[in-house]
């Protein structure tokens, strides 16, 4: 019987972690992703999990340590937030170029300077292209969902790449909200046992990880992890129909919510989709078709099933937290534009940054960008094509 | 109930309010209901102003923001009243708990209140003092929410105190806690 419970993301993240009960954790503190190992170590203290904590000295270490681990043979996990996950960057390549199935809670952060703690994708977005499967999270249900997921998906033998999964920093990791647990043995058929793929340990079969590829090679390998990310998307589906029987609860590569009929539309990441849900209710109400995507897969990008479902609008605004300083519009934007290029008929699409650092995104903000966008669907014509919103001037 | 009700909390740091919106959270989730619990999160000091929230629906809660038009306000610490305005954004039809051994006809008129607007105070610090020896109003005033929201009944509410506290404290904190709550449902007085 599942549970039902009221308690944070990060509550739900490290839950879900103890379900899994990975072979090796290697971590390093940052808020907010502190609390999830927190609570992992005590799970690992009070013998709930049969995990190897390593407990590191930095971010670096963290990621290395998960390297190592999991090229060992093992089933690992990590968590981290902005700077910390800066301070990875180079082991993300390492992890990703090398097979790794490392499994990675991002609680979303702003990245300094200035220094701030609060809810931001500038994080994630900067890792974006760095070869790791991103999920991205609404509530502390999908992120608990996602986890869970994530290692049947990351762990798929045509796959074996390393996944993030992606929540929003204090706005989720932080609030108690009502979810669901799965059982403990549920969760535990559902992930199986971990499969190894030339494990270091296996001394009667010896491999060599990270060695040196020049002009001979290197540019087929890298084709070769650009073939396994096109492979990902059917994996993602397939386990989230595995997942569906196993909680009732519905995934894809992307959420739609009143779509299929819909003349204007939002995309928009992780929590603010949910307010802006109810946004989209208040103009449907009102007689407007309103309606919104909410990407979920957002590594690889799944570009032509979310072109395929924008198509038919007349203008779409994508919300961005995060900027891409002098790429003109936010990453999210140019990865939806790339979506929809490919079609004659497309949408008219704008961009609105909002919520950097944790500024609050209300129902107004989601309310005033879709009275401008049924403008812009009846007109045709475009006043601002990029703007930060909830801003002062 | 209504199909959402939305409390705002008024406190200091140090003094339980965050704790007081999860355990009221946590024993509305009884019946099917949808939760939320959330601070605002600032520097944290001891003794700061500090803001909490809760949501508790009938429907699926989507939004994430912080609630600007609370139908319950509650003021954890009575001092906050000369700083900060705790009732911005409070419909005409709010209730407002304030924490305090004044009469609520006394703290009514302080708060400006409109006559639809009920507001009701609680010697919450005093029954801390008494029933915790620590004054640490957060037991009291969740026994006052659940009276006066008529979201849950009072064995609900200690069923959870002895749920949320159990975990990290002695059998006399806890059945200190269990009193300061029983006696915040008892004797809270509207004006």
């Amino acid at each position: 019987m599942a549970r039902v419970v009221a308690v944070t993301g990060n509550e739900a993240v490290a839950e879900a972690m103890r379900q899994v009960n990975p072979d090796v954790c290697a971590a390093y503190p940052i808020t907010p992703a502190t609390d999830i190992m927190q609570r992992f170590t005590g799970f690992v203290s009070n013998g709930k999990v049969k995990t190897e904590m390593v407990l590191v000295e930095s971010e670096h270490s963290a990621m290395s340590a998960c390297v190592g681990a999991s090229a060992a043979g093992g089933r690992v996990a990590t968590a981290t937030s902005s700077q910390g996950l800066a301070l990875m960057w180079e082991e993300l390549f390492i992890a990703s170029g090398t097979r790794l199935p490392i499994i990675m809670t991002l609680v979303n952060r702003a990245l300094s300077a200035p220094l701030n703690i609060h809810g931001d994708h500038s994080d994630g977005m900067g890792a974006r292209d760095c070869g790791w499967i991103q999920l991205w999270s609404e509530n502390a249900q999908e992120a608990y969902d996602n986890m869970i997921q994530s290692f049947r998906i990351a762990e798929h033998m045509d796959i074996r790449m390393p996944a993030m999964v992606c929540l929003d920093g204090f706005i989720i990791s932080h609030s108690i909200e009502r979810m669901e647990y799965l059982d403990d043995a549920v969760v535990k058929n559902f992930i199986g046992e971990f499969k190894q793929l030339n494990p270091l340990l296996d001394i009667e079969h010896p491999v060599s990880y990270g060695p040196l590829i020049l002009t001979d090679l290197y540019m087929e390998y890298r084709r070769a992890h650009a073939e396994v990310m096109s492979k990902v998307s059917q994996v993602v589906l397939d386990v989230a129909q595995d997942f569906e029987k196993i909680s009732g609860r519905k995934y894809g590569l992307f959420e739609t919510y009143r779509l299929d009929d819909a003349e204007i539309g939002l995309v928009i990441l992780n929590s603010a989709a949910g307010t802006s849900k109810d946004a989209v209710d208040v103009f449907r109400d009102k007689g407007i078709k309103a309606g919104l995507l909410k990407p979920r897969l957002y590594r690889p990008f799944p570009y032509e099933e979310i072109g395929e479902a924008l198509k038919h609008l007349k203008a779409v605004c994508v919300l961005d937290r995060a900027d891409a300083f002098g790429a003109s519009y936010g990453p999210l934007f140019m990865d939806i534009a790339s979506g929809i290029y490919p079609y004659k008929d497309r949408p008219l699409l704008i961009n609105k940054i909002y919520g950097l650092g944790g500024r609050d995104y209300m129902p107004e903000h989601a309310e005033l960008v879709l009275a401008e966008l049924a403008e812009v669907a009846k007109t045709g014509r475009v006043k601002t094509f990029k703007e930060y919103i909830g801003v002062r001037e | 109930m209504a199909e959402m009700v939305e409390i705002r909390w008024h406190g200091r740091g140090g003094q339980g309010t965050v704790t007081a919106a999860k355990v009221f959270a946590d024993a509305c989730l009884s019946g099917g209901r949808h939760v939320q619990a959330f601070p605002e999160y600032g520097p944290e000091r001891s003794g700061a102003p500090l803001r909490a929230y809760n949501r508790v629906s009938s429907k699926e809660l989507r939004m994430h923001c912080p609630v600007l038009r609370p139908g319950i306000v509650a003021v954890v610490d009575a001092t906050l009243l000369d700083s900060i305005n705790v009732m911005e954004g409070a419909p005409d039809d709010a209730v407002i708990v304030v924490n305090s051994a004044k009469d609520p006809k006394e703290i009514r008129e302080k708060l400006k209140a409109k006559p639809t607007q009920k507001v009701f105070t609680i010697d919450a610090t005093r029954i801390a003092l008494e029933c915790i020896g620590r004054p640490l109003p957060n037991s009291p005033m969740v026994g006052v929410l659940a009276k006066v929201s008529g979201l849950i009944s009072l064995d609900q509410i200690l069923e959870d105190v002895k749920k949320s506290f159990g975990k990290k404290f002695s059998q006399k904190i806890i059945d200190g806690n269990l009193e300061a709550a029983r006696k915040g449902y008892g004797e809270v007085r509207e004006g």
